[in-house]
């Protein structure tokens, strides 16, 4: 096989479709008959529900039907665990999942209460103001800590606390460890994480066929088979009923991995209901508490370390807010305890977490998923053990990083992927080399910094590491066919929403298939195309899905390559496969075109050999027996005002090692979108919460997202530490760029102010200038 | 309730459309589901996110902000204008292609709106310019560096210079 285009920063094949407006999202669908559906959100984020009247709205001229929890009937069902815990001992977890409408009792602002349908979404929404609900307020769970106490209300009556799950985990004796430490440093650190705002907010439309009994579903998720493999279940349909498509979408980074959220589940029930076509289109406001979050853990961390700084053990207590249900089981909790070893030995760890009902929107994982949190702890311990211990903070990660010779290195305890957390290979120190390097670490503590001090400039610097879980199992596959007209069609099961599977998975068959990358024709994410998958998360879609595609193109190779043989009479070794036609090597006029072959694999007439398979295809699977871990280090330099505490990036540098590379000009563009959406959960994104559940900010005029002015050039350098875990060695890289920022923002600021000798320490995200001023507000004027 | 219906006659890229719509109907709607030009995007309808931008008689404005009845006699141009009828990309449609200024696409037509009005009154921006012309668009997936990268290509291109 020849690499012509695996490596290679090929331009995108999606691009032209998107660059003129050709290509179609959920709201471009437009069916004959179309329905508009809308829902009535709760304003309260607790409360007793008594009625919910929707008659003065179905007199409304345009308004063809309207529900309440008690019109669906057998129907309304608590949403399916859809990602079971971690088989961990003694792991304590309270199930409770979302409705597709509050019945008895509201748990969430926004959770819905009442649907409308209508000839237009105008009209819909107008018939909501005609809706009359009758409640009983309650005071609403919002603090994590104040949720535990004895005297808190429930979130759910039938438990006897808000405890959604209790999980510990360990390796080697962190007591043992505490007592040989020559320092323990323990601090308190709250980490908030925001909500991932796509700028296409979620939507469904649902279209039932009575007459062919066929639904088909458009739906902005990230998982078109589970979700149609749900629905067809709940509606009493064979999968094969049912076909789900996720068209292009506007960005996902997790929230549209959750699955069977109310109106997923609530359009097509109405579809059949009515006859006719239905769709939802979720508005901002509604995106910012209908759709999924991730939120607030607080840790109670300590790390035992050596006088020369090197890690003996940490113990972690933390609690983590998972909202009003938990279907998304552990994922995010386990990831921030997994996640926080990094890329360090730690000898002995002791981690304890308490997940927590609140009468907040529901937690599932966005882009990092739990990692940052982690990060952010040990990062920060590192920091302070640095500053204690008259250690260089990029030394000390140096004296702690796991050798080279160790891979791969067995942390012991249970990732999300069910399996031990092992880091299948790495390369770290050369990782960190390059950062410092690029960053010039060296010049700016060696008088740089010093320098600018002397201007009266506030500069400071950070580094920070992260090792990053992903290309978790369990399987994805790929169908690869070529056809008559010698293009290359690939279908995989995975939806895509910017992650360029158009291209990364046109170039794995191109090479295998001697084609032009243009010539191969990617389908993601239609459940017609292609009937099995899990979805695209946990940055595992060029790992898994992409080795499914190398392995169904590789037996279409075969395949090509026997039936030009036979047609030649002729060795395969003989044989090149090269610009869509196979020749004979050294006789290049002597060749026979792929689609020629494929034509020829599915004769018309005659007979075939036995057990000959018709078409030139192949339908192959691919499941790694655990996640490839992908590592990396980020390097900021930042100049803070003073006065305002705005923060002024002068430098921002990524060195990553995600195995493998398929294309460098996507797998940057990755990092980049990442880095600015950690920059945003580091500086500028909160979710502000009333003690009554309330989203004060939701807009986004008031939730702050960064613009092209925060967003600093980046400058990104690659090492690269193949996976053996599979064929290809590619390791994930969706998520690296979003993980360490937080920890990098806190370094730099502190040691841009000098706040460690002012003994202040910013042991919380996000660091908004406001939340500065506070921090410092007390704190000696001078270092 | 009788709906305030008003006839509209607007020329979106070139082409003259006359329509009725409700008074309180948005552009972006008209456009979208009216007209069926379902290129222009919505992503926020309070005028922060920037997707929906298109040009009114050459001027980059919201047409979430704006209601259909308020375009009526005017001329607009949308992300389906931008290409030559033959089909060949803009100088900025390529340049985005060729440096990787998209990935989910959502935000692209407004960006692209937004950048070919600001081209036209900025010949020679600096990269702070392009900056501060981007920043009332909103994009979660490229950090916006390749957007950069491709606006001043993009400017280099049509003023007939290499990048």
């Amino acid at each position: 096989m020849t690499t012509r285009y695996f490596g290679a920063p090929v331009k995108r094949n999606e691009d032209r479709r998107l660059l003129t407006g050709q290509a179609l999202f959920i709201d471009d669908v437009e069916l004959p008959g179309m329905l508009h559906v809308a829902f009535l959100r709760s304003q309260v984020a607790h409360a007793r529900l008594k009625s919910v009247d929707v008659s003065a709205a179905l007199k409304r001229p345009g308004v063809v039907a309207a529900y309440t929890a008690h019109d669906l009937g057998a129907y309304w069902q608590p949403g399916p665990l859809l990602v079971p815990p971690p088989p961990i001992a003694g792991i304590v977890f309270n199930l409770r999942t979302q409705v597709p409408l509050a019945k008895d009792k509201i748990r969430h602002v926004g959770e819905p209460l009442a649907i409308i349908v209508a000839e237009s979404r105008y009209l819909a929404e107008d018939a909501l103001d005609d809706v009359v609900v009758d409640m009983e307020v309650l005071p609403a769970v919002v603090d994590i800590e104040q949720a535990l106490s004895q005297a808190s209300v429930l979130v759910h009556d039938d438990l006897d606390s808000n405890v959604s799950a209790h999980v510990h985990q360990s390796r080697g004796d962190y007591r043992v460890a505490a007592a040989r430490a020559d320092r323990i440093l323990k601090r308190r650190f709250r980490y908030e994480h925001g909500i991932s705002s796509t700028i296409e907010t979620r939507g469904v439309v649902a279209q039932w066929d009575a007459r062919a009994s066929q639904m088909t579903i458009w739906d902005t998720t990230q998982a078109p088979v589970f979700v149609r493999n749900g629905l067809a279940g709940v509606l009493g349909l064979s999968e094969r009923q049912v076909r789900v498509i996720a068209p292009f979408v506007g960005g996902g980074f997790g929230p549209k991995i959750m699955m069977f959220y109310p109106e997923e589940v609530a359009l097509p029930w109405i579809s059949m209901r009515l006859n006719r076509p239905v769709k939802w289109i979720e508005d901002r406001l509604e995106h910012f508490f209908a759709t999924t979050h991730e939120r607030g853990q607080i840790h109670d961390a300590e790390m035992a370390i050596t006088g020369d700084g090197r890690i003996l053990g940490i113990k972690d207590v933390f609690l983590h807010d998972g909202g009003a249900y938990d279907p998304y089981g552990l994922t995010v909790p386990i990831n921030s305890q997994c996640t926080l070893l990094g890329p360090y030995v730690v000898p002995a760890y002791d981690s304890t977490f308490t997940a927590v009902f609140t009468n907040l929107p529901i937690v599932t994982p966005y882009r990092g998923a739990g990692r940052q949190h982690g990060v952010f702890v040990i990062e920060r311990l590192l920091d302070l053990a640095a500053h204690e211990l008259q250690i260089d903070p990029a030394e000390i990660r140096r004296r702690n990083l796991i050798p080279a010779d160790a891979f791969p290195y067995k942390n012991e305890i249970i990732y999300q992927d069910f399996q031990p957390l092992e880091y299948d290979s790495g390369n770290y120190e050369p990782v960190l080399d390059k950062a410092l390097e690029v960053i010039g670490y060296a010049d700016f503590v060696g008088g740089g910094q010093a320098e600018a001090r002397a201007l009266g400039r506030c500069v400071g610097i950070g580094v920070a590491c992260y090792v990053e879980g992903t290309g978790i199992g369990p399987y994805e596959g790929a169908k690869v066919q070529v056809q008559a007209n010698g293009k290359v069609s690939v279908a995989t099961g995975i939806g895509t929403q910017g992650q360029g599977h158009f291209t990364s998975f046109a170039q794995i068959a191109a090479d295998q298939l001697g084609v032009d990358v243009t010539d191969v024709d990617v389908v993601t994410g239609d459940t017609d195309q292609f009937y099995w998958g899990a979805g695209t998360f946990a940055s595992r879609g060029a790992v898994v899905a992409g080795n499914a595609v190398n392995e169904a193109s590789r037996v279409v190779r075969q395949k090509a390559l026997k039936l030009a043989s036979d047609a030649f009479e002729c060795s395969e070794d003989d044989l090149v496969i090269a610009d869509g036609k196979v020749s004979i090597v050294g006789i290049p006029e002597k060749f026979i075109r792929l689609g020629e072959l494929a034509q020829r694999a599915n004769p018309m007439r005659g007979a075939v050999k036995p057990g000959t398979e018709p078409g030139l295809e192949s339908t192959q699977y691919f499941g790694p027996p655990s996640g490839a871990t992908a590592n990396g280090v980020h390097a900021i330099m930042v100049e803070v005002d003073p006065l305002t505490f705005d923060v002024k990036i002068l430098k921002y540098v990524v060195v990553h090692d995600c195995g493998t590379v398929i294309n460098p000009m996507i797998l940057e563009g990755q990092i980049h979108g990442g880095v600015a959406q950690g920059i945003g959960n580091a500086f500028y994104e909160k979710l502000s919460f009333d003690d009554q559940g309330q989203l004060l900010n939701a807009s986004l005029a008031d939730y702050l997202l960064p613009t092209a002015l925060e967003v600093p050039r980046m400058e990104l350098a690659h090492t690269t530490t193949p996976s053996p875990l599979n064929p290809l060695g590619i390791k994930g890289a969706g998520e690296a760029g979003a993980i360490p920022v937080g920890p990098l923002f806190a370094q730099a600021i502190e040691d841009a102010l000098q706040l460690k000798q002012r003994k202040v320490e910013l042991l919380e995200i996000p660091l908004s200038p406001s939340r500065v001023f506070e921090l410092t507000r007390g704190a000696r004027e001078e270092p | 309730m009788t709906p305030d219906r008003h006839e509209i006659a607007v020329t979106v890229n070139g082409m003259a459309y006359r329509s009725t719509a409700d008074a309180r109907l948005l552009l972006s709607d008209f456009l979208r589901h009216e007209l069926r030009l379902a290129g222009t995007h919505v992503g926020c309808e309070h005028g922060v996110c920037g997707a929906c931008t298109v040009l009114l008689d050459g001027i980059a404005v919201r047409s979430c902000l704006m209601l259909a009845v308020q375009a009526d006699g005017h001329e607009l141009t949308t992300i389906e204008g931008l290409a030559t009828d033959d089909g060949a990309l803009s100088p900025l449609q390529t340049a985005m292609h060729d440096h990787h200024g998209l990935q989910c696409g959502y935000c692209t037509p407004g960006i692209l709106m937004t950048v070919t009005a600001f081209l036209e009154e900025n010949k020679s921006p600096s990269e702070d310019d392009v900056r501060e012309a981007l920043s009332g668009n909103l994009c979660r997936c490229t950090g916006y560096q390749n957007i950069v990268d491709a606006v001043l290509a993009a400017a280099a291109a049509m003023r007939g210079v290499a990048p």
